[in-house]
């Protein structure tokens, strides 16, 4: 049985599967039912001065039939009495001892952040995340992502942290910005244990038509929220995947955004993460979740031969690679499988008019298997996209004689490129 | 235990639904809508956590997926082909409420166990050995599912069946569109890999092996009896060839090669499963003309509105309101049934005597109950031929516990599998605490 056991910048949980700082986490009863669920760790949603949130606070993307593919949310950190969180974070801790209890913080001044940093401590809590990234509503007030999108804010609250915290301190990082490699230096200078990343995205999602108002509806106001859920993951998983292949970053990842179910977790593992954390997905369907998520990680890593976890952390990292080092030589082309073949002919029409016009209808009308004429076709898997028929378009691997050879070595004179392919 | 022949009748039959493949599978998955407190998982009488075995599908988990069903349903693989689930669990998703297609929950819950024993994927062990031993009395459903519940609490097992062949009506009954006969075999080979079952087939108790001597090697009994032989009318002829039980000649076309070249017009009297299935598998086998003749409407029919729809699509006839009287014969065969049409009250009308011609008549009226095996033994309740348990399966003689049709009266596969884990619990409570003897 492979170990599942997770060590994120020295806070340990049974399972890499955190609970986002977010509405799962916001109160006690909340983290020990996910914890009974088979959650390992839960980030506390933020405290800092108790707040007052608006309604309504959640919009969503509606897309072809789905109701959540997207989400995004204008609610704040805690409305609780920060005694409260205190007093529920030490009962947590002291009933669940192996399950990790990280406390999202959020205040302004030096002092404040002393103070609610030794009480956090004072919990018995495993480690604390300091919330630089929240996009709205906060950032206004000088905190959240107003603190994350400049380096030298947060590597200076990031060392007023480290310096009255015993225990691991975590900085989440905001994605509304440029690079997100400077801001992950910048916590790691700052003497940050480990980052999380990526915070939710600045965003507007969607425009109630019927009333001229954006969503999510306030009255006749809106304001932009912070987007998430399975949409976002290719953007987090960038982003992680940018810090953990720069040499000069080298602290411990925790992986959010978009994660819904063990693949997603796989893969922000695979692009460096020690752990990863959820939210959307919970909102959406339960804590229940978790289940499936262990058993496929646990299927996954035996049948990998991953004993632990640590042994997967970051091993598609290697093969993230600037463009200019690809190898310009390989060379796919589609094939189409006429016994799976439907004849919805998506591949036909994606090609015509999104790619490179080398899908053809058979020469007979009635045959409804597309043809594809593969000196043309440029390998560029859109037509294995639109298709709905697991494995009916295979991309293959063409053998065409050339050596590899990459656009950098190529502009430096000491390689040969094959030629252009679909380039009329 | 022995296997089947490769000779079957029912080897001719195709799956009426047929498996999906990984790709229908994905699709059907990822319509669930994972509710929360399912009833679907109400519907169902083992509480298959439906939701998240289908959600498993969904994320190409599907060895946890088989494993949530087996967890509570040791027998899925054959529930998920032979349960009716219109009346079950697909009959209670929420999608009905919608309008909307409900979710093929059989068709998934098959996709995930059938990869299960294509992968030999296993998942249970046998508990620590508690010394304890428990008899079970047939080799159906119901005791299978209790056997493979007391190992895995870590008590010995002994099957008693008194055929060669384990399975119950699983193996010998199951209409062969849903499951054939080798399936059936290969899902008990399977159950019993957990080890320390013993199976004693070809013996019949209490005939052979009476229940002084079951009492004095076990500390508990578990009665999976099942129900008996076919009910027959009474009436003149019916000893001549050319007239048998339903579940007889089920059982025939499901062990043996059948010989039916002379067959041409079959009349399948009942009106419940039994008599559909019967009228489904002989239009399969080729026969041309198959007749149910039921006493009642059409609409009162007890077997289900949906399999006999399927039966008339697949050509079956029926003769409503008809109550045979008697048979008619020549040359020592029987070559008809004579019949009386009935009113509304079930009263015979006077004047309408007729007679259906048949090559072949199956009486599917009802089986035998087969309390009366037990019915010696004090302190053991039954009431119109069933075994009578309390909410735990125990019968009220002490370490006597029983479940599956000989409780029921003749329920579903997926009945006796809940019997069977429910019972296995009250027996592991009782040879653990209440002395169970120490014999």
């Amino acid at each position: 049985m492979p170990d599942l056991t997770s060590n994120t910048a020295g806070i340990i949980s049974p399972n890499p599967f955190w609970l986002a700082s977010a509405p799962p986490a916001n109160s006690g009863g909340q983290i020990m039912r996910a914890f009974d669920a088979g959650w390992g760790g839960a980030v506390w949603k933020t405290l800092g001065q108790p707040i007052q949130n608006v309604s309504s606070r959640f919009g969503a993307v509606r897309w072809r039939g789905h109701n959540g593919m997207g989400f995004n949310n204008i609610e704040l950190i805690t409305d609780r009495p920060l005694e409260t969180n205190f007093r529920e974070i030490a009962e947590v801790k002291k009933k669940y001892p192996k399950h990790a209890v990280i406390v999202s913080l959020m205040v302004e001044t030096k002092e404040e952040w002393k103070d609610i940093i030794k009480r956090s401590v004072d919990t018995g809590a495993d480690g604390l995340e300091l919330n630089f990234g929240c996009p709205h509503g906060m950032c206004e007030r000088g905190m959240g992502s107003a603190v994350g999108q400049e380096p030298k804010v947060n590597e200076e609250i990031t060392s007023w942290a480290k310096e009255y915290s015993s225990i691991p301190v975590l900085v989440k990082l905001t994605p509304n910005v440029g690079d997100i490699v400077p801001h992950g230096l910048a916590a790691q200078a700052g003497g940050a244990d480990g980052v999380s990343l990526i915070n939710t995205i600045k965003s507007i999602i969607g425009v109630d038509i019927d009333n001229l108002v954006p969503e999510p509806r306030v009255d006749g106001k809106s304001t932009n929220g912070g987007y998430c859920g399975a949409a976002v993951r290719p953007i987090a998983l960038h982003m992680c995947a940018a810090l953990a292949r720069d040499p000069r970053f080298n602290v411990p990842i925790s992986g959010i955004g978009g994660v819904t179910n063990w693949r997603d977790a796989v893969e922000f593992i695979l692009l460096g993460s020690s752990s990863v954390q959820v939210c959307t997905e919970v909102m959406l369907r339960g804590y229940r979740i978790v289940e499936d998520m262990i058993e496929g990680l646990e299927t996954y890593m035996r049948e990998k031969r991953f004993e632990k976890l640590d042994d997967m952390v970051g091993k598609a990292v290697p093969a993230y690679s600037e463009w200019g080092d690809l190898d310009m030589n390989y060379e796919t082309v589609a094939k189409i499988d006429g016994d799976k073949c439907i004849g919805c002919q998506l591949c036909l029409v994606a090609c015509h008019d999104g790619a490179h016009q080398c899908i053809h209808p058979a020469e007979d009308a009635k045959v409804r298997i597309p043809v594809v004429d593969e000196s043309e076709c440029v390998g560029c898997n859109l037509c294995q996209i639109v298709c709905p028929v697991p494995d009916c378009i295979s991309m293959v691997e063409v053998d065409n004689g050339y050596v590899p050879a990459s656009w950098n070595e190529a502009v430096a004179g000491t390689a040969k490129l094959r030629p252009k392919k679909g380039a009329h | 235990m022995s296997n089947v022949s490769d000779e079957r009748s029912e080897t001719v039959f195709d799956d009426f639904k047929p498996a999906y493949t990984p790709a229908q599978a994905k699709v059907e998955a990822n319509r669930c809508l994972y509710c929360h407190d399912a009833p679907c998982v109400k519907a169902c009488p083992t509480s298959i956590n439906i939701p998240e075995f289908i959600r498993k599908i969904a994320t190409e988990n599907v060895r946890g997926s088989a494993k949530t069903i087996f967890d509570q349903n040791i027998l899925g693989m054959s529930c998920a082909r032979v349960c009716p689930v219109e009346v079950l669990c697909v009959g209670d998703c929420v999608f009905n409420e919608m309008g909307v297609p409900p979710i093929q929950i059989g068709k998934l819950q098959r996709y995930s166990t059938d990869r299960a024993f294509d992968e030999q994927w296993t998942y249970y062990e046998a508990g620590p050995d508690t010394g304890k031993s428990v008899a079970l009395v047939g080799g159906g459903p119901a005791s299978l599912a209790a056997a493979h519940q007391l190992r895995r609490l870590g008590h010995a097992c002994t099957i008693y069946e008194k055929r060669p062949v384990l399975g119950g009506l699983n193996t010998t009954g199951v209409a062969p569109y849903k499951m054939k006969a080798d399936r059936s075999v290969q899902e008990v080979k399977w159950l019993l890999s957990i080890g320390g079952i013993e199976v004693k087939t070809g013996v019949s108790v209490p005939d052979e092996v009476d229940f002084a001597a079951l009492e004095k090697e076990h500390d508990a009994i578990f009665l999976g009896l099942g129900l008996g032989p076919d009910t027959i009318l009474d009436m003149a002829g019916k000893e001549l060839p050319g007239a048998q039980g339903a579940v007889e000649f089920i059982e025939g076309m499901k062990l043996e090669q059948l010989d039916l070249k002379d067959v041409k017009r079959v009349l399948v009297i009942g009106g419940g499963n039994t008599a559909i299935d019967a009228v489904r598998e002989a239009l399969g086998l080729g026969l041309p003309e198959v007749t149910m003749v039921y006493r009642g409407r059409e609409e009162k029919m007890s077997g289900y509105l949906h399999e006999w729809d399927a039966a008339k699509q697949e050509g079956a006839r029926a003769a409503w309101q008809t109550q045979p009287v008697g048979f008619e014969q020549q040359g020592g065969r029987i070559t008809g049934v004579k019949c009386q049409k009935m009113d509304d009250d079930k009263k015979l009308i006077g004047g309408t005597e007729h007679v259906l011609p048949a090559d072949l008549v199956l009486l599917a009226i009802g089986q035998s109950k087969l309390a009366h095996l037990v019915e010696g033994l004090e302190g053991i309740e039954t009431k119109w031929g069933r075994v009578i348990v309390d909410e735990a399966g125990a019968t009220g003689r002490a370490g006597y516990y029983a479940g599956g049709d000989c409780i029921n009266g003749g329920k579903e596969v997926v009945n006796a599998a809940a019997d069977g884990k429910r019972a296995a619990h009250a027996i592991h409570d009782y040879v653990m605490t209440k002395g169970g003897s120490d014999a």
